[in-house]
């Protein structure tokens, strides 16, 4: 069977979750993997509970369901974890990085969080102020990347210079570079 | 030739800005996919030099399809769902006017209740209208059927409509990575357009589409129209073995996987072929002689060969995204069984019904049809009925 690194994220609409999946599976493409991101489908509304999924190989992914059992979930708004099992699926040993200030032990005690690893990082905060704004999903790959190391930092500054530079100027890129940098920095486990 | 991260819609929209039509007619709001939105924005742009006419309706949009063909352009159009439905009239026009319109379809429920996700009764529902009818299973197989679609609908041997599906949301809205070629390639696979008396040509005036009644050819008419998609039927190889020599992605009427030896297989046709060829995968490397055929062409159906495909195979067991209410089956489903009719021996087929309005269609939901096909090869006895994938049950 082919391995396929799978990836769920917990957002509100409008923190840019679908975003995220898609700058992951950008990163991917510049790293000559396969992927696939999609958002769990149905109407889109400011500030209401959503997921979208990515999915990582080295081979073609021919899988197109939802993803059940996710090897990573990141959590881009915190106040989701009273509001659902964000771990609903998760093998033991999976991942779990949430945004938020507290440390990951205060998290990790929670009972859903039993045998999962879990991460915080403050990307509210860091969003705030880097990029001015509270859209927490740039700090949020800056983490999975230094915890999974599925692929380099590196790779994820390029990938949002790339796509940010088409559109926007320097001042925009480098906040949002910065936003990468640290989330990757300040991500903290057990 | 690029890899790209790009949604189904992307890429199939990328591929009709590469052809660069004469015309495209749309009808732009709900439930309008974002193929006619990007072409729009192209349009804007000023990267392509096609006339996009805005109408009031998906009725509108082939009826204004219809005519710009009819004057001679390379014409084409994009739908989903109740569009679809809507366009239901004048998709048999089109056909029958053998005007070589092509049409992506962004495969999605009918209504009620009301629903925009996934399954193929709109596409399914219009597989009598003349239409060659080409199913892609991802965001690549979505670019390049769009691309030969043009080749196939214009050959003088078919002029005959073409729409190509890909699956709503699962495909069409979700990122992959897809092969593109370059411009200039595309332009030159599919050619400089070649109308058959265009209206515009004031020197030889005909008429298009006049009334045909008791003594006249309406009966000849409806046999040519059956010809031309026996005809289809080598010309989609030609045109998908070609394409295939410029890209290294050969294209038939449909693909086989572990099927030599398979005692059991299943039919797919969509983006559940997918997850049907991975739970081949794991279930081979279990031992079970378990195999796949996914289906590319549904019209003109490849009967003939299909069956040769599936012959040795114990059981069959056809998987459908749409129902065919009333009917013995869903539509895969009764085409199958009627392409197995004179196989010796004749394999037993079944039938799983799954994933309409969405419902999505798991690895272990696949692993359960299998089992059901394996028990009838054993000899259990199985019920002809349908089968229901990941139903919810009282």
């Amino acid at each position: 069977m082919q391995e396929v690194t799978e990836i769920r994220w917990h957002a509100r609409g409008g923190q840019g979750a679908v975003t995220a999946a898609k700058m992951t599976a950008e990163v991917a493409l510049s790293q000559d993997k396969y992927f696939q991101a999609f958002p769990e489908y149905g109407p889109e509304r400011s500030g209401a509970p959503l997921v979208a999924f990515t999915r990582l190989s080295d081979e073609p992914i021919q899988v197109y369901s939802a993803v059940e059992h996710p090897d990573y979930v990141l959590v881009l708004d915190p106040t989701l974890l009273d509001v659902t099992d964000v771990t609903e699926g998760t093998p033991d040993g999976a991942v779990v990085i949430v945004n938020s200030e507290e440390p990951a032990a205060a998290l990790a005690g929670r009972p859903e969080m039993s045998g999962r690893s879990v991460y915080t990082v403050p990307a509210t905060r860091i969003a705030l102020e880097t990029i001015k704004r509270a859209i927490p999903n740039t700090p949020l790959i800056g983490a999975l990347a230094k915890v999974s190391g599925l692929f380099p930092l590196e790779a994820v500054t390029d990938e949002v210079r790339a796509s940010l530079s088409k559109k926007f100027g320097d001042e925009v890129v480098n906040a949002n570079l910065e936003a990468v940098r640290r989330g990757y920095e300040e991500v903290s486990g057990e | 030739m690029s890899r790209k991260a790009i949604t189904g819609n992307g890429a199939v929209a990328l591929a009709l800005k590469q052809v660069e039509p004469d015309v495209m007619s749309a009808y732009p709001i709900t439930p309008q996919t974002e193929i006619a939105q990007n072409y729009a924005q192209f349009v804007a742009n000023g990267d392509v030099k096609t006339e996009y006419i805005a109408v009031e309706s998906e009725h509108s949009a082939m009826s204004a399809a219809i005519g710009a063909a009819a004057a001679g352009a390379r014409t084409i159009t994009a739908t989903s769902s109740q569009g679809f439905a809507l366009m239901w009239e004048m998709l048999f026009i089109a056909a029958s006017l053998r005007l070589p319109i092509t049409m992506p379809v962004i495969t999605r429920a009918l209504s009620g209740p009301i629903n925009i996700h996934c399954d193929h009764s709109d596409s399914m529902g219009g597989r009598d209208c003349g239409w060659i009818q080409l199913y892609g299973e991802d965001a690549q197989e979505g670019y390049d059927n769009a691309i030969q679609a043009f080749r196939i609908a214009e050959h003088m041997d078919v002029r005959l409509p073409v729409m190509t599906m890909i699956d709503g949301f699962i495909i069409s809205g979700a990122i992959g990575p897809v092969q593109t070629l370059d411009d200039d390639k595309v332009k030159e696979f599919v050619g400089e357009y070649q109308a058959v008396n265009p209206l515009l040509d004031a020197d030889n005036p005909v008429t298009v589409g006049p009334f045909d009644g008791l003594h006249g050819w309406y009966f000849e008419h409806k046999v040519s129209q059956n010809r031309a998609m026996e005809n289809a039927m080598r010309v989609i190889e030609e045109v998908g073995a070609e394409y295939g020599k410029l890209t290294g992605r050969p294209y038939s009427h449909f693909t086989t996987h572990h099927l030599d030896d398979a005692e059991v297989a299943l039919v797919a046709i969509g983006s559940a072929a997918g997850n049907a060829k991975t739970v081949v995968d794991g279930l081979r490397e279990k031992g079970r002689k378990v195999g796949l055929l996914k289906v590319r062409t549904f019209r003109p159906f490849p009967a003939a060969q299909v069956a040769e495909a599936l012959a040795g195979v114990q059981v069959v067991g056809v998987m459908d995204r749409s129902d065919s209410f009333g009917a013995q089956g869903g539509p895969l489903f009764t085409e199958i069984r009627s392409a197995l009719y004179d196989a010796v021996p004749r394999p037993q087929v079944l039938n799983f019904i799954y994933g309409l309005g969405g419902r999505d269609i798991f690895p272990s939901d696949i692993e359960e049809a299998v089992s059901v096909c394996e028990q009838a090869a054993a000899g259990e006895s199985v019920t002809q009925e349908r089968h229901y994938l990941n139903l919810r049950e009282d």
